[in-house]
Order: C-alpha cells, then sequence, then structure tokens
C-alpha cells in the first residue's frame, strides 16, 4: 500500500519551495547557457566541426542540457534534504507514517520535476541560437527524465551524508562538473589520444550524453542500448545506497 | 484504565557506546498526562524519540495502540503528535501551510474546518499568514503544536514545552495542555520543573541515567511529600523504645537521644498529643520537640542521590 497523500504533501510542499524562488532558480540556468553559445557555440564554434552533419552548435545542445540538468538536479535534491536536516526539520518526516521508499520519491520525485522543466526551458532558449530538429522526441524526453531522475538520487545521497554546505557543494564542484566536461559533452572522444579515449570509457556521463544526442541526431558514439543500460545502471546503485542509508538509518537516524 | 503506549525492556545505546536508557518498563494510559521528570541528560527525549520513529531501538518492545511502532510503524505513528524540544522549523513557510502540510503528511485528509478550530484554540488563527519565522518564541511553539495537532493523534508528546517561555505564557501553556486532556488526547510531557509535573501531570515518572527510578500518581507523591517527622529530644540515651510506645511506630535517631514519629499533618487525627501523653507516662523527659517536612524537590534530591 502507497501512502499517496503523504508522497503528494512532501512533493508540493518541495515545489513551492521553489516557486518562492522561481525567478532565481531560473535565471542563473539559462544564463548561463546562453553564455555556453555564445563562446562555445558562435564564437569557437564556427571552427570547429567534428561531424560533418551536424553543426557545432547544434552539436552541443544535448551536452549543455546535461551539464545544466546535473547540476541543478543534484543541487534540488541535496538541498532539499539537507536543510531539513539543517533546520531539524527532519523530526516530522521520521515521525509521520511513511516507507522511506515514500520519502524518496517525494523528495526525488520533486527535485526531478524541476530539473526536467529546467531541461526543457533550455532547449526552447537553444532553439533562439540554433536550429535544432530532434530526430527522436519520446525518447528524448525519456533520456530527460531519467537523468533528471538519476542525478537528483545522486544529490539525495549527497544530501543525507554532509554534514555541512561546504560538502554539499564539494561533489558537485569536484566530480560532476569534471565529469560532465569530460564525458564528451562539447566534443566526440575520437578527438582525444588513445589514453584518454580509454579513459573516458569509465565515466558514465560519457553514456548518458552519447545517449542523448543520440536521440537528437540518431547518431551516438555508443549504442543507445548501452547508453541506456549505463543508466539504469546508475539509477539502481543510487536506490541501493538509498536503500542501505535507510535500512541503518546512516546520517538519518540517531 | 486503558492502556495505549506500552513500553518494554526498551534499551537505547547510541554509536558512540552511551547508554541512554537502560531496560525501561513503562505503560502510558489512555487520557492521562504524564510527566516524565529528570536532569541533563536523564533519557527523556530519547525515549520519546524512540517510541516515535526518530531514533532507533537498540532492543526491547514498544507498542502505542496495540501497534509495535517497528513492525507496524504505519498505524503506530498515526496516533502520535510530537512537539520536539529544539523550535524546528520552515522559517520562511506560512503557519497556515505548515499545519496543512503536517497533517496531508500523515495521510489525513485536508480539512479546512478542523484546522481552522485548532489553530483558534491555540490562539494562532490570526497569524495564519504570517511566516513562522516572524513569530515570537511562544507562538513558534504553538505552532509545532498545532502541527502536531494537525492529524488529531491520540497520544501527543511534549518535550519541555514550557522551557525558556515567561511565567504569563508558561500558565497559558498549562491551560492549553489541560484542554487538550479534556479533549481526549494523552499527553506525554517531559519536564525539569517539579512545580510543573505537579501542577500537571495525574502521574510522574522519574527518570534518571536511563532508567525510571520511580512512577507513581502525583497524589501518592504528594501524600508522600507531605508527610511530616516529629523530632522529639530528650534528655536521656534511649536504647530501646517502650512496650506501650509500639503502636507508634518511632524510630530512633542515630545518637539515640531522639525519637522520631511521622505522621500526615492532612489527616484529622495526627496521633502527636496521644504520643506525648505516652511518652510522658513512661517517664522520658522531653527537651525539645521540632519537625521536619520533604516534599517532592526533596524526594526527588532524594532519589537521585540514591541511585
Ligand atoms: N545523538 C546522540 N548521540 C550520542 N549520544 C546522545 C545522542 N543524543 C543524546 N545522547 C546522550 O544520551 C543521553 C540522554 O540524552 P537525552 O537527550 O535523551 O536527555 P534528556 O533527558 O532529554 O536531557 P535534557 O533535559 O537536557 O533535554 C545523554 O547523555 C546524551 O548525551
Ligand atoms: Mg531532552
Amino acid at each position: 500500500m502507497i501512502n499517496f497523500r503523504s508522497i503528494k504533501a512532501i512533493y508540493i510542499f518541495e515545489m513551492s519551495r521553489t516557486f518562492r524562488t522561481l525567478i532565481q532558480s531560473l535565471i542563473s540556468p539559462i544564463l548561463s547557457t546562453v553564455l555556453y553559445f555564445i563562446v562555445f557555440g558562435t564564437a569557437i564554434g564556427n571552427n570547429i566541426n567534428f561531424t560533418n552533419e551536424i553543426p557545432y552548435g547544434a552539436f552541443i545542445v544535448p551536452g549543455l542540457v546535461i551539464l545544466t540538468i546535473s547540476m541543478q538536479s543534484v543541487n534540488n535534491a541535496s538541498f532539499g534534504i539537507f536543510f531539513p536536516k539543517f533546520l531539524g526539520t527532519t523530526y516530522e518526516i521520521l515521525s509521520a507514517p511513511i516507507s522511506y521508499v515514500e520519502i524518496v520519491i517525494g523528495y526525488v520525485g520533486a527535485s526531478a520535476t524541476k530539473s526536467f522543466c529546467l531541461g526543457l526551458l533550455i532547449l526552447m532558449t537553444s532553439t533562439f541560437f540554433v536550429d535544432l530538429d530532434i530526430k527522436f522526441p519520446i525518447l528524448m524526453l525519456c533520456m530527460l527524465l531519467l537523468s533528471c531522475v538519476s542525478f537528483s538520487l545522486l544529490g539525495f545521497i549527497i544530501g543525507i551524508v554532509s554534514d555541512n554546505f561546504e560538502q554539499i557543494n564539494f561533489v558537485p564542484m569536484i566530480i560532476i562538473t569534471p565529469l560532465v566536461f569530460l564525458g564528451g559533452s562539447f566534443y566526440t572522444i575520437d578527438v582525444l589520444p588513445d589514453f584518454w579515449q580509454t579513459i573516458t570509457l569509465f565515466n558514465p556521463i560519457f553514456y548518458l550524453v552519447s545517449g542523448f544526442r543520440y536521440s537528437f541526431f540518431g547518431t551516438g558514439e555508443v549504442n543507445i542500448i548501452i547508453s541506456i543500460f549505463s543508466i539504469s545502471l546508475f539509477i539502481l546503485l543510487c536506490i541501493l545506497i538509498i536503500w542501505r542509508i535507510f535500512k541503518t538509518g546512516y546520517k538519518i537516524k540517531t | 484504565m486503558q492502556t495505549i503506549i506500552e513500553i518494554k525492556n526498551l534499551r537505547k545505546i547510541y554509536k558512540d557506546n552511551k547508554v541512554a536508557l537502560d531496560d525501561v518498563n513503562l505503560n502510558i494510559f489512555k487520557g492521562e498526562i504524564i510527566a516524565l521528570l529528570g536532569p541533563n541528560g536523564a533519557g527523556k527525549t530519547t525515549l520519546i524519540s524512540n517510541i516515535c520513529g526518530i531514533s532507533s531501538i537498540t532492543s526491547g518492545d514498544i507498542k502505542v495502540n496495540g501497534f509495535d511502532v517497528v513492525d507496524n510503524y504505519r498505524e503506530a505513528r498515526k496516533c502520535i503528535g510530537i512537539v520536539p524540544q529544539e523550535l524546528s522549523f520552515e522559517p520562511f513557510e506560512k503557519v497556515i501551510n505548515t499545519v496543512n502540510f503536517s497533517r496531508q503528511l500523515f495521510g489525513k485528509k485536508p480539512d479546512g474546518k478542523y484546522i481552522e478550530n485548532l489553530l483558534k484554540k491555540l490562539s494562532l488563527w490570526d497569524k495564519k499568514d504570517q511566516i513562522i519565522r516572524s513569530l515570537s518564541g511562544g507562538m513558534k511553539r504553538r505552532v509545532l503544536i498545532a502541527k502536531a495537532l494537525s492529524h488529531e493523534p491520540d497520544v501527543l508528546f511534549l518535550d519541555e514545552p514550557t522551557a525558556g517561555v515567561d511565567v504569563e505564557l508558561r500558565k497559558d501553556m498549562w491551560n492549553t495542555i489541560k484542554n487538550l486532556q479534556n479533549s481526549g488526547v494523552t499527553i506525554i510531557l517531559t519536564t525539569h520543573y517539579i512545580e510543573e509535573a505537579e501542577l500537571m501531570a495525574n502521574r510522574i515518572a522519574v527518570i534518571n541515567n536511563g532508567k525510571i527510578l520511580l512512577i507513581d500518581k502525583k497524589d501518592n507523591l504528594i501524600d508522600r511529600m507531605s508527610k511530616k517527622t516529629l523530632i522529639i529530644h530528650t534528655n536521656s540515651k534511649i536504647n530501646k523504645i517502650d512496650k506501650a510506645l509500639g503502636k507508634f511506630k518511632l524510630r530512633i535517631s542515630n545518637d539515640k537521644k531522639n525519637l522520631e514519629y511521622d505522621y500526615s499533618p492532612n489527616k484529622k487525627k495526627t496521633g502527636i498529643t496521644t504520643l506525648l501523653n505516652e511518652i510522658k507516662k513512661t517517664g522520658i523527659e522531653l527537651i525539645d520537640v521540632q519537625t521536619k517536612q520533604s516534599n517532592l524537590e526533596q524526594i526527588f534530591v532524594e532519589i537521585l542521590k540514591n541511585d
């Protein structure tokens, strides 16, 4: 039996927190996307051509979306659960008649929803700069959703494990940003030396970007099945960690 | 009396091996106000946290309304509302929103009428659209009480409801709590103030070092408390109490010079007159008489000292 009302309560509460700061939460990611387009897409991009058919400006759109939503998902979800810990309001969630699964659905669901909407907004923004012709729109939306969910799960873990604000910012800055940049968001990996190509194969975000790009242009660096498989694997891993955290009460229950 | 919370052999050991609760057994009855009285670090908050699912139980069983708080946590927790010791809240949330949130978090259908009445009862209705941060400390605690009551629980935990609250507000809080009891809610409150326990509670549990040292009806405790001791100083050494004085259950003091007699001043017949007459008959010469009274405070201190 799933307690939908409690999930909804958490979900709505989290969403309304966003609406209070809606402008801030939208402006900064959109502005940085615009900057990326100006710098990479227009200024530098005119001199680059990785793929014969796809203009560079369009080529970087999937990577840009992943870059933004990965950061935003992790931020949303980690702060979403860290704030109650920080404020001491987790007592209420813990004493409520809800299961761990329901708590996770509420928080991660809200976080994923926010970044999903943001992802769509960024796509719309990018149409002002490049001509986008999305080959598999449904697949694109699914990939976007999966990405939002997986990074939100990761953010949820970070929020629970972190003891202070510095730690919360640490993981996205030190791990996720480099992984996104090195995961082929702005180039195809065949431009890299062999050694770095091999290293890239261990970067989960490489598969994500590749799969996402496939949904746009019908070509990716790895098979779409492998992409979907790796994202699912990543989501599964996150779920396992969260399950473990709740099972042992680590950093949540004393 | 119907038991609403049943605690059996509860132990709580924190990760740093701190034993916070040590074999606690406690039954809480429906409709009562029970005060958990104990010094800092006694384990009061830990006990509440264990019942409510905020901290995990090391061993033992807790049942609320017959539901095990671990195996049947959904049913058990539906019956419980909790007001934490620390004032914790979402600072920028409106009063009404946070209270509505709590109700739905506990799986209840929205009910504007009920929430309105609740907020009115707690004098919060005219503040319903303010953000919590802008309220005074006493009002913030009321918001937490409103949140705890938003889902119509049978049991309410109040962890130091009057800590840091001025006299006026404290009286107000006591009234509020009494009214809640009258509306059928069972209340468990923790406090450092004996006076508060005395005024509010039907039963008092004294807790220290994770153990319940004493639990009794308040009236019994007050009876115990109101016992007086008559100390009779004599000028001779007393080795044995005269048979004629046997019925008075006298004690001989350590220096063998005094006789001690326990009596209740509330009773019509304290037996003092007869006792003094009987003593006179035995020929013991009296130098002085003196009375000594122990109160709950002393009982409390005594209990803690012996622990
Ligand atoms: N999270 C924790 N980790 C380790 N030890 C803890 C933790 N919480 C409480 N303790 C310890 O457990 C004991 C009982 O603490 P508890 O908070 O239950 O006391 P209390 O009776 O509520 O005290 P107070 O009147 O100060 O609120 C204390 O010795 C405390 O230091
Ligand atoms: Mg406490």
